[in-house]
């Protein structure tokens, strides 16, 4: 499975790469920002994308509106300190998949990627 | 995140120009609210804190010093942010500021509260400057159990 981490933080993608590998996934793409992971999406589909809120360039919620133009069903799930439920229904709405509130621990995370990948009807 | 227990001192009006520490991620506020947050350390603190977070051992020369630094501070901010529910704030990417004993003045004058808090990994200062738009604020639900 190849999954697409989106966030203009390189400490945070490092992070999210060890819960990966941890829970079994090699194949890792990474983005900084919203342009760079459109780029990244058109050079190769992945099959999950896991994108933060705040990033320069494009945002998370513009790059999801962005991809949900074209592409309705690629799994694509919110990781972002924007914790309000305001934020959590308008990334809903863009038509993300999930959510996760930063911090978050590597237990979640994986937790939100399986329950992701189990409606999609896709392996984890 | 950084797998540390904080303990939360007595937060304190900040009076003056007096530095708190050495090394600070600053994160801005604007719309109902306008305002900043800033997480101080001393050097030694903001690298250990630093480390811990990234799960690598990172010094003040380390590519990945300030991303990490200002990431902590998005998250501080980000989660107060949660707190305001019903207004619309927007936070700002992370600033780092690194200097021995420096000062984070904002334009604005409004109060600024100082939360000093204790970690294993040593002193760790939260400062808040915020001015609220009144208009727009809803009526707290309820007060109690407020810490400032």
């Amino acid at each position: 499975m190849k999954i697409l981490l989106v966030d203009d933080s390189r400490t945070i993608r490092n992070i999210q790469k060890n819960v990966l590998k941890q829970i079994g996934h090699e194949d890792i793409v990474e983005a900084n920002d919203g342009v760079e992971a459109l780029k990244a999406i058109g050079a190769e589909r992945p099959d999950l994308v896991l994108v933060d809120w705040n990033m320069p360039n494009m945002d998370g919620l513009s790059l999801v509106k962005k991809v949900r133009e074209t592409d309705k069903t690629l799994p694509m799930i919110m990781v972002t300190t924007e914790a309000e439920k305001a934020r959590v229904v308008e990334a809903l709405k863009a038509g993300v998949n999930n959510y996760v509130a930063k911090p978050f621990d590597p237990q979640t995370l994986a937790q939100k990627i399986k329950q992701t990948m189990d409606k999609v009807g896709a392996p984890a | 995140m950084v797998h540390v227990k904080v303990e939360v001192g007595k937060p304190f009006l900040k009076r003056g120009l007096a530095a708190v520490a050495d090394v600070s991620g600053v994160i801005g506020f604007s719309g109902d609210a306008a305002g900043c947050v800033v997480l101080s350390f001393p050097s030694e603190v903001a690298c250990k804190v630093a480390s811990s977070f990234a799960g690598i051992e990172i010094d003040q020369n380390h590519p990945d010093f300030a991303d990490a630094i200002g990431e902590l501070a998005n998250m501080v901010a980000g989660n107060a942010k949660k707190e305001f529910e019903g207004m619309q704030i927007s936070i700002s990417l992370p600033s780092v500021i690194i200097g021995k004993q420096h000062i984070v003045l904002q334009s604005k004058h409004s109060p600024r509260i100082v939360i000093p808090c204790e970690t294993s990994l040593g002193p760790i200062y939260i400062e808040v400057g915020m001015s609220v738009d009144k208009a727009t604020c809803p009526t707290p639900a309820a007060t109690s159990g407020a810490t400032a």
